[in-house]
């Protein structure tokens, strides 16, 4: 996996399967969520942004884990793919973190009654994992020379993923003696299957889709980054070589 | 032999905290200026918002801390900044010393300069938001380990960053996220010894992170102070 040509060929034949796959369960897991699931008991039909909120907050903390598994694997072996890797995971995993604080103040609006509640820790540390992603883009965005953004981008992120737990607590702790109003919480952990498989559905069609996504991605930066080699232009040039 | 073969760790360590702290005695500017920042700020925020002394011992222990945040965001881009800009970088980095110990004598060295006087200087602000002479004893152990931590920290985000002009907005960028939780315990012990509860847990807290910062940051830095001169 670790040729750059090699990861090419094998990302372009994965990318309609983690596609189709993707998209058939996210449509089957929306409908059957939207439609056929039973509205909760305490939360009425408002509990169905879980459908898109749940996998978008999942992903966006599997990718900065992807990132960091990233980070490492490409300081210690020195695997140039690995870099490629995390330029294409970021934005998405950014856009995924925007999306779960945007579904969840969505979702707050009819359930605490303010679009904001500084009283959820999972709120709070999902803001500071924008701002981790952000920094992150920035830091990329502001040095030129690719072999130094992309080592010293790695140790931001790797530093950033050994901070992530401490944050976390650190805002569960502050948000415990933060006087917030008594949050509704969902019926426990006995959901309803009808409720639970579309939701299993959305997580693994939203991962795949995720997945594809990252490859087309990576595969652009790719092929950016071995613009110059022989194998690149014949591949993208053909016979006019 | 070599002379500076000879040179043991220790002696390699003071030199390096020693030249730092010269340096930062010789440039006063660079000391005064965040430390004048930091109480010219604090004593404005009284007349943007109700100064009433129930208010001000509320909000005080907040607008301390994000303002010992702030200031201390404007001295990082000295730490290495400087050294990288005559060349002094490339002789440290050269140097049969191990970097991280180096790096270590001078975030000790950025710490005497910038959160030691913002230390010194805390009580008066203490005073001025209206806290209690025990309070302030707090703020201090407070800051005595938040300031450390917010060196250590700091100083991978100036390391990241020396190739690039002008980093300064960058590096808050990317070290604000980490130095929230020194954020909220700092803030929060203050204010709940105010409230009258247990405060020692805090203070607990933010050494334990002290010493984990320790841990990481200076070969953090070292191995991207390595990095970004090459």
């Amino acid at each position: 996996m670790s040729s750059p040509r090699y990861f090419y060929s094998i990302a372009t034949s994965l990318i309609p399967w983690f596609l189709v796959s993707g998209l058939i369960l996210m449509v089957a897991g929306l409908i059957n969520g939207l439609f056929y699931a039973p509205p909760d008991y305490q939360q009425g039909d408002a509990f169905r942004i879980i459908y898109v909120h749940v996998p978008s907050a999942y992903i966006s903390m599997m990718a900065y884990s992807l990132m960091a598994f990233a980070a490492f694997v490409a300081l210690i072996w020195r695997i140039k793919i690995a870099h490629a890797v995390i330029v294409g995971a970021a934005p998405l995993g950014a856009w995924f973190t925007f999306l779960a604080l945007l579904t969840g103040s969505i979702w707050g609006r009819p359930m605490w009654g303010t679009w904001w509640e500084w009283g959820d820790p999972r709120l709070t540390s999902e803001l500071l994992m924008l701002f981790l992603y952000l920094g992150y883009m920035a830091l990329r965005a502001s040095l030129p020379n690719l072999a130094q953004a992309d080592k010293l981008s790695a140790i931001l992120i790797l530093i950033g993923a050994i901070n992530i737990p401490i944050i976390h607590f650190s805002v569960e702790w502050w948000t415990s003696l933060h006087q917030g109003p008594t949050l509704l919480k969902a019926g426990g952990p006995a959901i309803d299957s009808l409720m639970l498989y579309p939701l299993l559905a959305m997580i693994i069609g939203t991962t795949l889709y995720f997945g594809s996504l990252l490859l087309v991605r990576t595969k652009a930066e790719v092929l950016n980054r071995e613009k110059n080699s022989r194998w690149a232009k014949k591949m993208l040039l053909g016979d006019q070589l | 032999m070599n002379k500076s073969n000879n040179i043991s760790l220790l002696s390699g360590f003071n030199a390096m905290f020693r030249r730092d702290c010269l340096h930062c005695i010789k440039n006063p500017s660079q000391l005064l200026n965040p430390l004048i920042f930091f109480v010219m700020i604090t004593a404005a925020f009284p007349f943007a918002v109700d100064s009433s002394k129930s208010q001000l011992t509320q909000i005080g222990p907040g607008i301390i801390w994000i303002m010992a945040i702030l200031s201390y965001l404007l001295t990082l881009q000295h730490l290495y900044l400087d050294d990288a800009d005559d060349g002094c970088l490339d002789y440290i980095i050269l140097s049969p010393q191990p970097l991280p110990l180096l790096v270590l004598a001078k975030i000790c060295a950025h710490w005497i300069s910038s959160g030691l006087p913002l230390i010194i200087v805390s009580p008066i602000i203490g005073i001025i938001y209206q806290m209690q002479v025990d309070t302030i004893l707090v703020m201090i152990a407070t800051l005595f380990f938040g300031t450390f931590a917010l060196s250590l920290i700091g100083s991978i985000g100036a390391s990241l960053t020396i190739s690039i002009n002008n980093s300064n907005i960058l590096v808050s960028l990317l070290v604000l996220p980490i130095m929230i939780p020194i954020l909220i315990f700092g803030a929060r012990t203050i204010g709940l010894y105010q409230a009258g509860t247990t405060t020692i847990s805090g203070l607990y807290f933010m050494s334990a992170y002290c010493m984990f910062a320790l841990s990481f940051s200076p070969f953090a830095s070292a191995a991207a102070l390595k990095i970004g001169s090459e």
